[in-house]
C-alpha cells in the first residue's frame, strides 16, 4: 500500500463522566482512493472515532493522522482536507438547500463566486438541483441527509467521513446514495463510512473493520469476513424442549455445530452449500420428527459476523455495551478465529 | 505535507479570513430571522405590548410622579426604559440560538471546517446586535407614533440609542456563556428569565427608584439596567429627567441630588465594558469546553 491517507495508532478515548471507554486502543490505516467501512453495533465507538479524526474530539492518547496531517497538532490544516457528514444531518432548516451548501463553501474559504458554482455542481450531482431553492424545512429526512452530504463535498475534500450515511433512508434512496459514494471514489476521494449493516459495508467498502466495545475485532475485505462465516447461514426456531435434540440431530450437516443465539432465541448454523444444506437440515429434522417453527437461509448479517467473532449477537453486544462501563476483555473469543 | 518528528507547524487563520467567517455566520443567523419572521414579531410584540399597557394603564398614575421634563407624558419617560428592557430580554435570544445550534449538530459541522473558531460566537452576538437594532428601531417608531419626543437634541437621542446597543451587546455575551453552560434551549430560556426579570423590575425602567424602599433603592441605583436606563433618559430628555419631582419636593434640591447624565453614561459604558471583559473570554472558554 502506498502512503496511508488515514492513519490511526492506538487511539484511546474515555468519557470520564459517563465512565465509558469509547475507544480502547484502536489502530488502523488505509491508502487513498478506497471506501473504508467501519462496521459495528450501537455504542461500538464508530462516531467517537470519526469525531477524533475530524478534529471534533481530542483523544486521550494515541496518534491520528489524516492526509498527512496530525489532527491533534494541526486541526486547522486537517480541516482543509476533510469533509464530514455526521450521524444526524446538520443542516439549517431556515436556509435553502443552496444557501446551506454555499455557506459551507464560503467557510471552506472558497471565493463567493466559486462557492456558488460549486454549490450548483454538488447539488446537481446529488439530485437536489430542483429542490435547491426551497427552505430545508420542506425537505424529507432523506433529502436532508443528501444535503448534508452535499455540504460535506463542496470543499472537494480528500477524505470524506460519513457517519451512518444511509440510516433512516428508504431502500431506493440508499441505492442512490451508494452510487453517489461510488462516483466520488471513482473521482479520487477517499471515504471512511460507518454502518451497522454488513451488506452496506460489503457493497460499498473495499475494506471493512469490525469495531466493538471500542476495539477493532476484525479487518479485511467483505469476502474475507464472510469466509469466516462459511457463506450463508441457516437460522431456525424450535421449541425449547427439543433444542438440544435438534442441535444433536444437526451434527455433521455443516462445518460447525448449530449454535444457540440467546438473544434471538434461534439456532444458527453455517450453510456452506447454501440451499443444499438447508434441504439436508429439513430432511434430518423431519426424520427425527423435530417440529420446526420457522426456518430460513440467509446471507451472513452483521449479527452472524458478530456471533462468529465474539460468540454473541450484535443486539446482545449492544445491550451489553449499555451495561458495561469500562471495557474489559470480552469472554468467548468466537469459534472460527 | 510530510510528517516529521519536528514540532508540527500549526496553520493559522488570518484576521481577514476570520472577518469573512464572522460575516458568513452573521448573515446565516440573520437569514433565519427573515425566514422565520415570527421570531422578530414576538421579539417586538412583547415590548410594544408593554409600551401600550404601561402607557395607557399606568401612565395616568405613574405619570404624576415622573419628572416634569417628561412634560407629563409618561411615554417620554417610559420609552428609554423599555428600550433597555427589550435589550435585556432580547439577549436571551443569544443563548437560545447557540443552544439550538449545539443540539442540532450545526456547531459540529462548523468545527469540522477550516474556519475561525471565534466566528461562531462573534457571528452570533453580532447578528443579535443587528436584530436588536431592528427591534429597537421598531420600538422607537412606535414610541413616536404614541407621542414620544426627545427633549435634548438629535445627537443626544442617537447617543442614547448607541448606549443601549452597547449594553445589549454586552448582555448577549452573558447569555452566550449561560446558553453554552446549560446547553438546552428551555433551560437557557428559564435562566434568562430568572436573571433578567427581577433586574428589570428592580430598576428605573418602569418607575422612579426614589419611590422604592431604601434597601431596594440602594441596589436598584447601581445595577446596570437602572444606570443604562438613566443614561438614556439623560441623553434623550436632559438632566432633569433624572431628578425626583413631586408634591412636597424642592425642585432645586431634587436637581442637585440627581445623578449627573454623563456620570450615568460613563457608568453604563463601564458596566458594558466590564461585562464584555469578563464574559467574552468566559464564553470562549465554555465554548471550547462544551464542544471539545
Ligand atoms: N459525549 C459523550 N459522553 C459520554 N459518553 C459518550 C459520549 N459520546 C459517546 N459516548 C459513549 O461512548 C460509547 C461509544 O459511542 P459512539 O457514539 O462512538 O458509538 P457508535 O458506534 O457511533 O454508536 P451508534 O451506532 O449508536 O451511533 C457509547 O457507550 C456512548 O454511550
Ligand atoms: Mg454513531
Amino acid at each position: 500500500m502506498s502512503k496511508p491517507i488515514v492513519r490511526v495508532e492506538n487511539i484511546v478515548k474515555v468519557f470520564k463522566k459517563a465512565n465509558v471507554r469509547a475507544l480502547d486502543g484502536v489502530s488502523l490505516e488505509f491508502g487513498a482512493g478506497i471506501v473504508y467501512g467501519l462496521l459495528g453495533p450501537n455504542g461500538a465507538g464508530k462516531t467517537t472515532l470519526i469525531r477524533v479524526l475530524t478534529t471534533l474530539l481530542r483523544a486521550d492518547s494515541g496518534y491520528a493522522e489524516v492526509a498527512g496531517v496530525d489532527v491533534a497538532a494541526d486541526p486547522t490544516s486537517a480541516r482543509t482536507h476533510i469533509g464530514l457528514a455526521g450521524q444526524y444531518a446538520a443542516v439549517d432548516e431556515y436556509l435553502t438547500g443552496r444557501e446551506n451548501v454555499e455557506m459551507v463553501g464560503r467557510l471552506y474559504n472558497l471565493p463567493a463566486k466559486e462557492a456558488t458554482k460549486r454549490a450548483d455542481e454538488v447539488l446537481h450531482n446529488i439530485g437536489l438541483a430542483e429542490a435547491a431553492d426551497r427552505t430545508v424545512r420542506t425537505y424529507s429526512g432523506g433529502m436532508r441527509r443528501r444535503l448534508d452530504l452535499a455540504a460535506s463535498l463542496v470543499g472537494r475534500p480528500q477524505v470524506l467521513f460519513l457517519d451512518e450515511p444511509t440510516t433512516g433512508i428508504d431502500p431506493q434512496s440508499r441505492l442512490g446514495l451508494w452510487d453517489i459514494i461510488r462516483d466520488l471514489v471513482a473521482g479520487g476521494t477517499t471515504v471512511l463510512l460507518t454502518t451497522q449493516y454488513l451488506d452496506e459495508a460489503d457493497q460499498l467498502a473495499n475494506r471493512i473493520a469490525v469495531i466493538d466495545n471500542g476495539r477493532l475485532i476484525a479487518q479485511g475485505t467483505g469476502d474475507e469476513l464472510k469466509d469466516q462465516m462459511g457463506g450463508s447461514v441457516i437460522e431456525l426456531h424450535v421449541g425449547d424442549e427439543v433444542r438440544d435434540q435438534a442441535i444433536e440431530a444437526l451434527t455433521g450437516l455443516s462445518t460447525e455445530a448449530a449454535a444457540f443465539d440467546q438473544y434471538r432465541g434461534s439456532l444458527r448454523l453455517p450453510a456452506p452449500d447454501g440451499s443444499q444444506t438447508l434441504l439436508n437440515v429439513v430432511r434430518r429434522l423431519d426424520e427425527r420428527s423435530i417440529a420446526v417453527q420457522d426456518i430460513a437461509l440467509h446471507k451472513p448479517t452483521l449479527d452472524d459476523v458478530f456471533l462468529t467473532l465474539t460468540g454473541r449477537g450484535a443486539a446482545e453486544a449492544e445491550a451489553e455495551a449499555e451495561k458495561v462501563t469500562t471495557s474489559k476483555r470480552r469472554g468467548p473469543r468466537g469459534r472460527s478465529n | 505535507m510530510a510528517i516529521t518528528s519536528e514540532k508540527v507547524e500549526r496553520a493559522r487563520i488570518s484576521p481577514m479570513h476570520a472577518a469573512k467567517d464572522i460575516a458568513v455566520i452573521t448573515r446565516r443567523n440573520l437569514l433565519r430571522n427573515i425566514r422565520l419572521p415570527q421570531l422578530l414579531i414576538f421579539a417586538t410584540v412583547q415590548p410594544v405590548m408593554f409600551l401600550l399597557l404601561f402607557n395607557y394603564v399606568f401612565g395616568g398614575a405613574i405619570g404624576q410622579a415622573i419628572p416634569a421634563i417628561a412634560q407629563g407624558k409618561y411615554i417620554n419617560w417610559l420609552l428609554p426604559g423599555l428600550l433597555i428592557q427589550v435589550a435585556a430580554f432580547g439577549a436571551g435570544q443569544t443563548a437560545l440560538g447557540l443552544t439550538e445550534d449545539l443540539s442540532k449538530g450545526v456547531i459540529d459541522r462548523f468545527r469540522s471546517l477550516p474556519m475561525a473558531r471565534s466566528a461562531v460566537l462573534a457571528g452570533r452576538t453580532l447578528s443579535d446586535l443587528i436584530r436588536n437594532g431592528f427591534v429597537i428601531t421598531l420600538m422607537v417608531v412606535m414610541g413616536f407614533v404614541m407621542g414620544f419626543r426627545y427633549q435634548t437634541s438629535f445627537i443626544g437621542f442617537v447617543a442614547g440609542l448607541l448606549v443601549a446597543m452597547m449594553f445589549a451587546f454586552a448582555l448577549s455575551w452573558i447569555m452566550a456563556s449561560i446558553g453554552l453552560a446549560v446547553k438546552n434551549p428551555e433551560a437557557a430560556q428559564s435562566a434568562t428569565f430568572l436573571g433578567v426579570f427581577p433586574l428589570v423590575f428592580a430598576s428605573s425602567v418602569f418607575v422612579p427608584t426614589q419611590t422604592m424602599p431604601d434597601w431596594l433603592r440602594t441596589f436598584a441605583e447601581v445595577q446596570p439596567i437602572t444606570v443604562t436606563t438613566n443614561a438614556l433618559r439623560g441623553l434623550m430628555l436632559g438632566q432633569e429627567a433624572l431628578a425626583e419631582f413631586g408634591p412636597g419636593i424642592n425642585p432645586v434640591q431634587a436637581l442637585a441630588d440627581a445623578p449627573s447624565v454623563h456620570g450615568q453614561v460613563l457608568m453604563s459604558l463601564l458596566w458594558s465594558i466590564g461585562i464584555l471583559m469578563i464574559f467574552v473570554p468566559l464564553s470562549v472558554r465554555v465554548y471550547r469546553r462544551t464542544v471539545g
